[in-house]
Formats: structure tokens, sequence, C-alpha cells
């Protein structure tokens, strides 16, 4: 078993694996964060649960940071490995004529998607942890009512940053439009599920980040001070 | 017609290449491209100049043995259809022809357009065959039953003549297709399935050693293949590795 991750193909696998996880996490956050268009109570507790859970915050959220590193990471060094099987470039090479864009060009969307969440690490997730375990205030209060769905408000002000979400998770949509088949593929899904995977996938990839988008714009644009 | 050709130029492996100009007249768009290089050959030959070396034999479209990268893609612009079946009318009079050797590190630079496909060979020795026993008890095939359909798709996966033009377009110049479709032809029937397991895990494992790149799905391979081996042979392939690994 070592060996088979140490193969190509098992290197694909451990790839399509992370994937997996991660696009279970992406339906997670949405459902949480679309809560926040119509909820502020129900978004704060969900938030004020996902936050303070002991599992969610020492099972979930340790397994879920090593996914985004490995993915990355495993990324990376399938990118570096793959340049050098190149050896010499073409003078001329027609890739649109085969393949989509989406899929030749997996490392950029994943790059940009990796300095969104350096983004969004320093916007929400530091914070988060700093007041939760560096000042150990777990009440998730602030003058006396839940601070949740108030620093998502506070976040989303600034047209700039809202202009970063939206153009990340626009790139997030084409690197799931390749990425979620892609997985499946990877891990030997047979020919007969093709076109359904096909269909979920195209699915998938237009839910989810246009979901995020909403959010972002909506509080940019309903909360206007 | 009259043509531009810019074509890769390299004296032996360990030479610099480069791209070179020539121009052809009078060509008829009935010729087959080779046939248009062969014309080109005998006007270098007659003016002195070394001919353009590349790889054909058949020139029937089944031996697999053409290649060349023309305007960036394997085997020209057609489809389903290797070098030697492209023919001249797929361009324009005026046109400028890019012709390159197929690419990969693990497909070397003889001469000009010549590359050494031989690790290819080495993948096959590796496992791309059954054992059978020849001494004269040879059971006849037709004694065992074989779905008509996992039949189709074995005899689909072994149309594959091993050109190349999977890893040449391959952005990462990944050879699973080709391997794909070795392992899937006797994955498929009860007398490849006796030794599915090391077969898969051998070739996979040659394959990694000649230095070919990670598949990543874009699917090109399967568009520039001359015979349409489908993608599903890779996934074919991963389950095969996947269940010999938990074995």
């Amino acid at each position: 078993m070592g060996g088979f991750f140490k193969s190509s193909i098992g290197r694909k696998v451990a790839m399509a694996l992370s994937a997996f996880f991660l696009m279970f996490f992406l339906i997670i956050h949405l459902a949480v964060n679309i809560t926040s268009l119509f909820s502020a109570d129900l978004f704060n507790e969900l938030s004020h649960f996902m936050g303070t859970n002991p599992l969610v915050q020492f099972a979930l959220q340790p397994v879920l940071i090593f996914g985004v590193v490995f993915h990355f990471i495993m990324g990376f060094i399938l990118e570096l490995k793959n340049k050098k099987a190149n050896g010499v470039s073409y003078a001329k090479n027609n890739g649109a004529a085969n393949s989509s864009w989406m899929s030749r060009n997996m490392i950029y969307s994943g790059l940009v998607i990796l300095a969104f969440i350096v983004l969004h690490f320093i916007d929400f997730w530091f914070p988060e942890l700093n007041t939760k375990y560096v000042l150990g205030d777990m009440s998730g209060m602030h003058d006396g009512e839940y601070r949740y769905f108030h620093e998502m408000v506070e976040k989303f002000h600034n047209p700039l940053r809202v202009g970063a979400y939206v153009i990340s998770f626009a790139l997030l949509g084409l690197h799931l439009a390749h990425g979620f088949t892609s997985a499946f593929q990877s891990m030997g899904s047979s020919a007969g599920r093709k076109k359904t995977l096909q269909n979920i996938g195209k699915a998938y990839s237009i839910i989810i980040p246009l979901g995020f988008i909403i959010i972002a714009l909506f509080h940019h644009f309903i909360h206007q001070h | 017609m009259n043509l531009t050709l810019k074509i890769w130029r390299q004296k032996d492996s360990n030479a610099k290449g480069q791209m070179v100009d020539y121009k052809v007249t009078d060509i008829s768009e009935h010729m087959s491209f080779l046939e248009m290089m062969d014309v080109l050959n005998e006007q270098l030959i007659e003016s002195g100049e070394e001919p353009v070396a590349f790889d054909h034999d058949c020139r029937e479209g089944i031996c697999g043995m053409c290649s060349m990268y023309i305007n960036g893609e394997a085997h020209g612009p057609d489809r389903g259809i290797t070098t030697c079946q492209l023919h001249m009318r797929m361009f324009k009079d005026g046109d400028t022809i890019t012709i390159e050797p197929f690419r990969a590190a693990a497909f070397p630079v003889i001469k000009d357009l010549v590359v050494d496909r031989t690790a290819f060979e080495r993948i096959q020795q590796a496992g791309g065959y059954i054992s059978v026993n020849t001494s004269g008890n040879t059971q006849d095939a037709n004694a065992i039953p074989i779905s008509k359909h996992a039949a189709d798709e074995a005899m689909d996966a072994a149309t594959c003549i091993g050109c190349g033009a999977c890893v040449a377009t391959c952005k990462n110049s990944s050879a699973m297709l080709f391997v794909g479709a070795k392992v899937s032809q006797y994955a498929l029937l009860p007398q490849g399935q006796v030794e599915a397991a090391d077969r898969v895990q051998n070739m996979v494992s040659q394959m990694d050693l000649e230095g070919f790149g990670n598949c990543t799905n874009t699917g090109a391979c399967e568009v520039e293949c001359p015979k349409g081996i489908s993608l599903d042979n890779i996934a074919r392939m991963n389950r095969e590795l996947m269940k010999a690994a938990l074995k």
C-alpha cells in the first residue's frame, strides 16, 4: 500500500481524495453562510456551534487544514514533476484544439484560490483563533449579543475585499469545473456514470461559487453605512 | 499549392536543434502529408542538402510509426488519423505549417523529427502480455465464454497502435492513455485477469521509471488519439491498480 501512494496513479488518487474532502467542506461552509441572507440569529448560532464544538474544532478543523495544505503541496509537486517530464517545449502548441482552458490551467486557478485562502484567514480565521484561544473568550459575544454576523457584515463593507472575493470565487468555479469530474476519473469511476457525474459537476461548480458570490454582494449592498 | 514549412532540424540526439524554414511548390491537395515531405526531401537531396529524417512505415494508418507534431497537434489538425493519413487538402495555398517532433523527456529526439519511443516497448515488456503454455495442449480460445460487451471493449482498447500521440499531446507528457489501453485489453478478458494485479503494478512502475508525467485528466490524449482510445481506459487502469494495492 505504501508503494501505491508513491506511484503516479497513487498521487492522483491522493489528490482526488483530498479534493473530495474539500468539496464536501465547501457544501457545509456554504450551507452555514447562506443562512446569513435571511436570519442573522440562525447564522450566529450556527457560527457559534461550528466555532466552539470540540468535534468540529479539534477533529474536523485539523483534518481540513491538512487537506488544504496537502492538496496544494501535492499539486505543486505534480506540476513540477510534469514540467520535468515535458522536456523541450513546442514552438507551436494548439492546446485549445483538444482540451478545456480550465483543465490546462488548474495550477493558476489553484494559486488564486491559495491567495484567497491567505486573505480569508487574515480576515476571519486568525482573528477567531486570537479571540478564542489567545484571549480565551469563548463566549462568542460582544456588547451583549453574538458577534459573528456583525463581524462578517463589517468585512464586506470594503468594495476591494468584495471584489477580490468575487474574482476568487469565479476562479474557484473554473477550478471545480474541471476538478469535480477529474477527481472521480482519478478514482476510476466507470464509463456508465460519466454523463451523470459531468452534469453534477457542472451544477456543483456553478452553484457553490455563485452562492458565495451572492452572499458577499448581498451583505455589501444591503448593509451600506 | 505553395507552402512554407517550419521544420525542427536536429543533427543527432546531442546536437542543439532549431526551426528551419523551407518552401515547397506545386503540392497537390491529394497528396498525403508524408508524400509532401517526400517532395521536400527530393528537393533537398537535389540541392545537396541533408533530407529531413522522419519516421514512417506502413503508410496505411495502422503501424503507429509515423509521428510529427503539425501546427500544434499530434498527427496534425484532422481527427482519428495518423500523419500518413493526413492529406494536404486540410491546408490552404500559402499556409505556413509548423512541423516538430513528438516532445517528451521520455521520447528523446534521435534526429530531426525522429524520436526514441522504445520506452513504450519497455512498458509493454513489463507486463503487456499473458503467459500461455504453448506445449501443444493449448485450449481453444472460443471455449471460454466472453460477453460481447467485454469483447468489444477489449478490442477497442487493443486498437492502440502505440504511436505516442497521447504522450506528445499531453501537457504533462503522461503515457496513461497508452498504458491504460494495454492494461485494459487484458483486464477485460478472462485470459488476462489471472495476471491482472502483477501486470498493472509492473507496467505502471515501468511507466513511472521511464519519466512520463502524471495524468491530470485534461482529455487531450483521447481527442488526438488516431484510434480514438477512450479515457475510460485510464479510469479502468486506476481501478485495477487500486484493486492490486488492496490485495
